[in-house]
């Protein structure tokens, strides 16, 4: 795969964020190829939700550019890239809990100014999720956790992006509910043509579903690779697919323990 | 919520019937329109809460701000201006007022702690007190409006002109507030800003822009309640102190419940008169307060809250 030729959908070069005086992200770069999945794996605290909120434009970055199919965003406001084609699909699924499904939905497409192509795509969202529509009147507060993150995720939708940013869709819900939502993550990609940013902890889950990752750790990229590379290093087996060898096994993970630093 | 006040009513005239039933009628009819006043304060400071998770205990003085203006550009003794101009440019101004003291001034707040803001409200209170006086005097004034001191003959009842007008701009501006809320994109807009700033930014929102309008809004609606307690009674700096009594109402409905700040402006409104008919003179205007401490004890979070445990 040649991942360099075009230019990407989002890029993301020496980006730092701060909360306060505390660093989150020390300096991160990477890219993602237009209509791929790219997943971002890492423990917590290692600076993916803050990863995602510096690209939406919830937190600006310190240094560092943020370009959007080559187009500088950096420090835009999350209107503007809301409006440009980047969807956050926040961390908690963040829905509005005492308004209808469908006028969540309907929030989604905020930043549209003219309502063209409104119902065309609830339509399109309830296609993806039949449970939506059944539940379209119902406060979105009652929903179960893996309706409301289908609710987020259509309600993502909705804005038309041309990326979407995914922060932990698996988040608390059944393995189940995982595999249904992981699954139209991947027909959204194929059919209607969005490029996905996964930041998942869910490691394996994530790899079988994206085509390259990235692995943070401390605010910064140590490993990346094709998730088939990814779900074969020894090191991501053993940090993050919990693949145990058998042996002197105390001994070996002393050595192995971060190689890539 | 009508059948709520008409079972109150109701439980009233049973409870004082016989031969005093036009008098309690007439009593229940000043009570509401005194309670809408109250509830229409109450209106501005649960949208402002709602939206911004502030207090603005400066209700009570935008809403004597808001008297005073109208008043400045009407009475003869001013601008004497046509009542009927002088309103919508009274509401555009103090909605102009809102929107730039959110713009200049709470904005800096956020990231402050609750108290900060609610002292900074407070303060303000003080502040439009002292222009309001510094401008009008500090004199009670009436508002010279077309709608002050008729009576209107209805089923035996004589009702001031006011009181009736005071309930059917109570009862117009709410729903256009509740069809505002529920049907407009700005609505929606701000309903999803009051229940998740941070999912509002997501979605684009501009929420500080949104903020501002809330500011925008209260204004007017603080506005209007003042033209109606203006042209009801008398006005002074010191009205501002009903925002007390409102904020009760609030409390009462439910912080952050809009129907529910009518209901509880309701509520205190009608006790008012009962209690100063019925409770030695003294006591009874402790009973609004009274039933606040009642609510608050056997429903904590007010009448008709919204309670809801946050999924994660």
């Amino acid at each position: 795969m040649s991942r360099r030729d075009a230019v990407p959908m989002l890029s993301v070069s020496n980006i730092e964020s701060y909360y306060g005086p505390i660093i989150a992200i020390r300096g991160i770069s990477l890219e993602v190829p237009r209509q791929q999945i790219v997943a971002v794996l890492g423990a917590n605290g290692a600076g993916k939700t803050t990863l995602l909120k510096t690209i939406s434009g919830i937190m600006e970055p310190e240094k560092g550019a943020v370009m959007l199919e080559g187009q500088a965003i950096g420090g835009d406001d999350p209107a503007a890239i809301v409006r440009k084609g980047v969807a956050h699909v926040p961390e908690g699924r963040e829905i509005f809990p005492l308004l209808s499904v469908r006028d969540n939905l309907r929030l989604g497409a905020y930043t549209r100014a003219v309502a063209d192509g409104i119902a065309k795509d609830m339509a399109m969202v309830f296609g993806y999720f039949p449970i939506l529509k059944e539940r379209a009147g119902q406060m979105a507060g009652t929903l179960s956790g893996g309706q409301q993150q289908m609710l987020a995720i259509g309600r993502g939708m909705m804005a038309r992006p041309r990326i979407m940013l995914l922060d932990e869709p698996s988040l608390g819900l059944s393995p189940l509910a995982v595999k249904e939502i992981f699954a139209v993550i991947r027909r959204l990609n194929v059919e209607q043509g969005v490029t996905m940013m996964l930041v998942e902890q869910n490691a394996r889950a994530a790899l079988e579903l994206a085509d390259y990752g990235y692995v943070l750790e401390l605010g910064r990229v140590v490993m990346e690779g094709s998730s088939s590379r990814l779900l074969s290093s020894p090191d991501i087996q053993e940090f993050y697919l919990g693949v145990k060898e058998g042996g002197q096994r105390g001994q070996r993970r002393w050595k192995r323990r971060k190689t890539w630093r | 919520m009508a059948t709520r006040i008409g079972t109150l009513a109701s439980a009233w005239l049973a409870a004082y019937g016989g031969a005093s039933d036009l008098e309690s009628l007439q009593l229940l009819v000043s009570g509401l329109a005194n309670g809408c006043v109250y509830g229409l304060i109450a209106l501005g400071f649960v949208l402002i809460y709602k939206a911004t998770e502030a207090l603005n205990f400066a209700q009570g003085d935008m809403m004597m701000l808001g008297a005073f203006v109208t008043l400045g550009l009407t009475n003869d003794h001013y601008w004497a201006l046509p009542f009927w101009a002088s309103v919508p440019i009274a509401l555009l101004l103090m909605g102009a007022f809102g929107y730039v003291l959110e713009v200049t001034i709470l904005r800096r707040m956020s990231g402050q702690s609750q108290i900060a803001v609610v002292v900074l409200t407070v303060a303000l209170g003080f502040i439009i007190r002292f222009l309001a006086g510094a401008i009008w005097g500090h004199e009670p004034q009436s508002l010279e409006s077309p709608i002050a001191g008729v009576n209107v003959r209805f089923a035996g009842l004589v009702l001031g002109l006011d009181e009736v007008a005071v309930i059917l701009v109570t009862i117009v501006l709410t729903g256009l507030l509740y069809l505002g809320f529920a049907r407009t994109r700005l609505g929606l807009a701000m309903q999803a800003t009051s229940q998740n700033q941070l999912a509002a930014y997501y979605m684009g929102i501009p929420v500080k822009r949104v903020s501002a309008l809330i500011w925008c809004l209260s204004g007017i609606v603080a506005t209007a309640a003042g033209i109606l307690l203006a042209s009801k009674g008398s006005i002074d700096p010191n009205s501002g102190f009903l925002g007390i009594k409102a904020f009760a109402a609030a409390v009462i409905g439910g912080l952050g419940s809009l129907p529910g700040a009518l209901l509880g402006g309701l509520v205190i409104g009608v006790i008012e008169p009962f209690a100063a008919r019925h409770v030695a003179a003294g006591f009874s205007q402790v009973v609004p307060y009274a039933v606040l401490l009642l609510v608050l004890i056997i429903r904590p979070s007010g009448i008709l809250s919204q309670v809801r445990d946050k999924k994660v």
